[in-house]
């Protein structure tokens, strides 16, 4: 059996049938793929140096618990740092799963859900992990209990 | 518009091509739904620094351990890989490489893999 011919997807010569999308959705295929690989080049650094903070430096995972976030976070260096890698990593997933949904899903009204599914649960991660970087509080006063630390003040 | 979309055949080639794309595919997906959970867990420092050590400690168990090594192995392959497909796309001798380079990608995962599992099961299993 002959081996089937397949088309470069630019050429023009792609059946009509094939195409969900008429026209041209710009450049925004290219952007996409372009960010894919810039934000994968950047996230190496950012995921290897959290894992190895976390998990190897120190007593690893038996070493984390709120005083450990708190010194972490006392510090602006660690919050970009946690910043960055929230919406670099988020984006750059949230694209990822938009791809495999649209070669998988193929009826137009399950890739429509699919996609406003994820699209909410990003937007929710988003703003979510942001606002605990942001108001994070190492000291706090719950039910006008204060918590008790070295580094807080004596209530 | 065809009703069915059934290629005649394969169109894909199989081998380490295809095997490290879908490798690639699966720990993308697996290293997304960890992170939707982690930022949900360590959301729990607003919560209360007890809630927040308690969700913690449960994390130090050894069958969350081994799931920790597991994810890590994920995330150590997406990565490796991930650049291999970056140098595929960008370097000129990349495509003709791109089979060595693979091998290159799971021979530095496994040395990676080696010398983290010693040291976090130590931490886990360790007093
Ligand atoms: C088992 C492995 C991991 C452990 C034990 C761990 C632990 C932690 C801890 C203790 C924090 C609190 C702040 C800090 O320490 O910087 C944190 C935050 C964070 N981690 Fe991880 N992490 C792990 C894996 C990962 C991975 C694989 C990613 C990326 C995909 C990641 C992304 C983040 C992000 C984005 C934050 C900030 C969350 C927020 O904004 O609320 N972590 N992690
Ligand atoms: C550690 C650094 C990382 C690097 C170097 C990296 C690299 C890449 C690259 C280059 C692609 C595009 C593959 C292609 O177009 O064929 C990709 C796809 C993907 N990545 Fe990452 N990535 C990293 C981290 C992450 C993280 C933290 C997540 C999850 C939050 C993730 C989830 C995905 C997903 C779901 C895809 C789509 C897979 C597909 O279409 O088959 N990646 N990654």
């Amino acid at each position: 059996m002959a081996t089937p011919t397949i088309e470069t997807p630019r050429s023009g010569r792609v059946s009509p049938g094939y195409s969900r999308t008429p026209g041209s959705r710009g450049n925004f295929e290219m952007i996409a793929w372009l960010f894919m690989r810039i934000s994968g080049a950047i996230l190496v650094v950012l995921i290897f140096v959290h894992l190895y903070v976390n998990l190897v430096a120190g007593d690893g995972i038996t070493g984390i618990d709120f005083g450990f976030v708190a010194g972490k976070w006392a510090s602006p260096f660690w919050q970009i740092w946690d910043l960055t890698m929230l919406w670099l990593a988020m984006l750059h997933g949230t694209n990822g799963i938009r791809v495999i949904i649209n070669d998988y899903a193929e009826k137009n009204s399950t890739r429509m859900w699919l996609k406003g599914v994820l699209y909410t649960s990003t937007v929710v991660i988003v703003v979510l992990g942001t606002l605990v970087i942001f108001t994070f509080d190492p000291c706090p006063v719950i039910d006008g209990v204060a918590h008790v630390a070295d580094y807080c003040p004596a209530p | 518009m065809p009703k069915t979309l059934s290629p005649t055949g394969t169109l894909y080639r199989g081998r380490e091509g295809q095997w490290s794309w879908v490798a690639h595919r699966i720990t993308g997906v697996v290293i997304f739904f960890f992170l939707l959970v982690h930022v949900l867990d360590t959301s729990l420092v607003r919560v209360s620094p007890e809630a927040y050590d308690a969700v913690i400690a449960s994390y130090k168990n050894p069958i969350m351990g081994l799931g920790e090594l597991g994810l890590v192995a994920a995330i150590v392959f997406h990565a490796f890989n991930g650049i291999r497909v970056i140098l595929v796309d960008f370097w000129k001798k990349g495509p003709k490489y791109h089979r060595q380079m693979l091998w290159s990608v799971v021979g530095l995962w496994a040395v990676v893999m080696i010398a983290f599992s010693i040291r976090h099961l130590s931490h886990v299993f360790g007093g």
